[in-house]
């Protein structure tokens, strides 16, 4: 077909992702059924095993992650990221409601191998339907008996972008003001209400079952060596199939957008595409053909990311773009670290100005000295990832820049 | 312990000390704008960045633990830059008129422009718009020069317990408020002026000091604060021989009982040095009019009507009063009066003022 390999999303419109009944029809809670009969370090191991590494953009090893959770402290929590705030980014959606029973039973794992009794669901403010959506299918989990001493909460978020980024998540689960802490310590010794909490993205845990399943010699088989198993993608923009896919991570960019994207809109050529959402970098034609996986992103100066794919035709002005994201992350700063909360705002105004056509070849430098800065000095990702557009569209296409200064 | 190389020096430090203190145990000068010993953690202003071997980014040394082996260096190119362009994004920001500002000489931001040479913010744009008046007779807020360190926020909360303040919107539009933007006294603040003590810039400024001198103009004196047995050390700071305003000394030494700390009375409450009301020899009414008179007359009198009260109406018909703005010898030397000469137990004290 078209190279899709459908692993969380199998059956995808299949079942009712909030019946329990209608995923173990399809071979759900297995897995967990086999966690038990682990021992908590045997389930970290299998996940090591597995080489499975997170996929809400940082790419670091979950079982590692599950690792760091000192073993004798009394309490401890699962918490899953769905604040999903990433624009263009609609995937641990699109698992929720294909297969949120796969998501509650990769955090049950969680919490075998961790020692924990309690998760939380975070959910990004927007999504009201996910949140009845998991709480019906968390209530079909527990009459099912699946769940059986783990408890699951789902909270809402309020619309903040920065509470994606883990420790802010975790200071609005405790009520408090979206604001990221820093680091060390990490989650894993003292996160939610300080105490040893794991944070992994819905994709993350969506894929545990599987792996305890068909085993993790299985999963790490699948796609890229170092990044194996498979990447939900959302596909945005100029494209003829703005939809979402599942994609060994071996796939190729230009396969997602020629083949499962069936090509640029009205036969157009490729301008760019953004990869990982409005904080990925802007990727030239000439780069596409490259493995999606984490590491040959890297290669090429972007980042998978959440697995966003935003595609821009040759008719589309990409400072126009830019701007528009420098926008979005002005407005999404939290204020607490100084390069983030005036760098994103002064980067806004330098960026409307070049736009606008009033900007100087100085405002310009000044973009990528400010950007050279937030990167290195700003507490969280928001502020290190903000720039990124900005540079690399500078770094691709100065010519556009060029074209509209003074 | 753990030992690791800043700026090419070898040092040795207890395991948990953090990366700044190693860094200025090695000698190294670390810009810090909201790092205060202290106060919890924030690690948000980014100027206490340092270039740590192996690492890619920035490390903020106030918020990072020491590692055996790290290779630190505390002026790199890059650290210079990082700090450089936060004082210019701060710059931006900031209304400047250093000319007129109390804390001119006595400004974090001034040192640090001044030694990293910031002349000007090449991020010049929309200027600062967060100046409100607050109607109060004690702390000015002026959020036009605010730099967002939130050290008020957390010596509000922290040392006073007072929670009056707190962050409000986000981004470059978050300031420092109080619940629902009220001013300072319908809040639940105190005025301690606690926040003043650690604005490290002219944000926050006491409105009884303005204009009466800055202190680089000012002599110090150490002092005990008069007001009440709790014996906080302030620095009154004195200009032509008239005190113009008061400093906490932070320090554990020196500054014993309160590290500081100090109460609307000790900081703000100083103005009646100079009162023209204020008593300064003793008044005897005499035809319904007070009088003043010499010391000796006024003892006399005072001793005479005590005796026809007390032979009139006994000794506990009499009571004695004292203050706690006298010495403890004072006091002692009260009670002696009314137990052994008047011959009551009726004494008290007012405990504070």
């Amino acid at each position: 077909m078209n190279g899709e390999k459908r692993i969380l999303l199998e059956y995808a419109d299949k079942i009712n992702p909030e019946k329990a009944e209608d995923y173990i029809k399809v071979g759900g809670y297995k897995g967990l059924e086999k966690a038990r009969k682990m021992k908590p370090k045997q389930i970290i191991e299998e996940v090591k095993k597995s080489k499975l590494r997170g996929r809400g953009g940082a790419g670091f090893s979950t079982g590692m992650k599950w690792s760091f959770v000192p073993e004798h402290a009394p309490v401890k929590y699962v918490v899953c990221n769905l604040d999903e705030g990433e624009p263009g980014t609609y995937k641990d959606r699109i698992i929720c409601e294909k297969n949120a029973q796969a998501l509650l039973e990769g955090m049950a794992i969680c919490a075998l191998a961790i020692g924990a009794k309690k998760g939380y669901i975070y959910c990004r403010g927007e999504y009201p339907h996910i949140v009845r959506l998991l709480n019906n299918a968390i209530e079909s989990a527990k009459k099912a008996g699946v769940l059986e001493d783990f408890d699951i909460e789902v909270r809402m978020g309020a619309g903040a972008y920065v509470c994606g980024e883990e420790t802010a998540l975790i200071e609005s689960i405790e009520g408090k003001r979206g604001e990221p802490r820093f680091k060390p310590p990490f989650p894993g010794v003292e996160g939610l209400w300080g105490v040893p909490t794991v944070v992994n993205n819905v994709e993350t845990f969506a894929c545990i079952p599987y792996i305890l399943t068909h085993g993790a010699e299985w999963f790490a088989s699948i796609g890229a060596p170092d990044y194996p198993g498979t990447k939900v993608l959302t596909l945005t923009g100029d494209i003829n199939n703005p939809t979402y896919f599942e994609v060994p991570t071996d796939y190729l960019l230009s396969d997602v957008i020629y083949k499962l994207g069936g090509g640029i809109k009205g036969g157009r050529k490729l301008k760019a595409v953004q990869v990982g959402g409005s904080s990925g970098a802007f990727i030239p034609p000439e780069n596409i053909h490259t493995s999606i996986d984490f590491d040959s992103m890297s290669r090429i100066g972007a980042s998978l990311g959440s697995g966003a794919v935003f595609v821009l035709d040759e008719t589309r002005d990409i400072v126009d773009v830019a701007t528009r994201i420098a926008k979005f992350f002005e407005h999404e700063s939290c204020g607490k670290c100084n390069p983030c909360r005036e760098g994103t705002f002064r980067m806004y105004e330098m960026m409307q100005r070049i736009n606008a056509g009033r900007g100087s070849e100085e405002d310009l430098e000044n973009i990528l000295v400010l950007s050279r800065v937030m990167q290195k000095a700003s507490l969280c990702g928001l502020g290190q990832a903000a720039p990124i557009p900005i540079e690399t569209t500078i770094k691709h296409f100065r010519e556009d820049y060029m074209r509209k200064l003074m | 312990m753990i030992t690791l190389t800043i700026d090419g020096k070898r040092v040795t430090v207890p395991k948990g000390t953090s990366l700044l203190d190693a860094c200025r145990i090695a000698g190294a000068d670390i810009p810090t704008l909201c790092h205060d010993p202290e106060l919890s953690l924030a690690g948000s202003c980014r100027m206490c960045v340092v270039e740590v071997a192996g690492r890619r980014n920035l490390i903020a040394s106030c918020v990072t633990p020491a590692e055996e082996g790290m290779q630190v260096e505390t002026e790199s190119e890059a650290v210079i830059e990082a700090r450089r362009i936060i004082l210019e994004l701060l710059l931006a920001r900031h209304k400047l008129e250093c000319h007129v500002c109390e804390r001119d000489g006595d400004c974090k931001l001034q040192d640090y422009c001044y030694r990293y040479g910031v002349k000007d913010s090449r991020f010049k744009g929309e200027e600062p718009h967060f100046y409100k008046e607050d109607p109060n007779p004690f702390i000015e807020r002026d959020y036009d020069k605010c730099i967002m360190c939130t050290k008020c926020i957390r010596a509000c909360a922290e040392i006073t317990g007072a929670f009056a303040i707190n962050l409000k919107n986000r981004g470059h539009n978050a300031v420092i408020s109080t619940a629902f933007d009220l001013g300072l006294k319908d809040s639940t603040c105190v005025f301690c002026g606690q926040c003043i003590m650690v604005c490290p810039v002219g944000s926050l400024v006491s409105k009884v000091e303005k204009g009466r001198g800055r202190t680089y103009q000012t002599e110090k004196v150490r002092t005990v604060c008069t007001y009440c047995g709790t014996g906080c050390t302030l620095e009154l700071k004195v200009l032509n021989d008239r005190v113009v305003g008061v400093n906490s000394i932070r320090d554990e030494k020196l500054s014993p009982a309160n590290r500081g700390a100090l109460c609307v009375k000790g900081r703000f409450g100083w103005d009646f040095i100079d009162s023209p009301e204020r008593l300064k020899e003793p008044l005897v009414r005499k035809n319904g009019e007070l009088m003043p008179v010499s010391w000796e007359e006024a003892l006399d009198y005072t001793a005479k009507r005590l005796k026809e009260v007390k032979e009139k109406w006994g000794s506990d018909s009499i009571a004695v009063f004292t203050s706690a703005r006298t010495t403890n010898e004072e006091n002692y030397l009260l009670q002696k009066l009314a137990r052994a000469v008047i011959g009551t137990n009726n004494i008290d004290h007012c405990a504070r003022l």
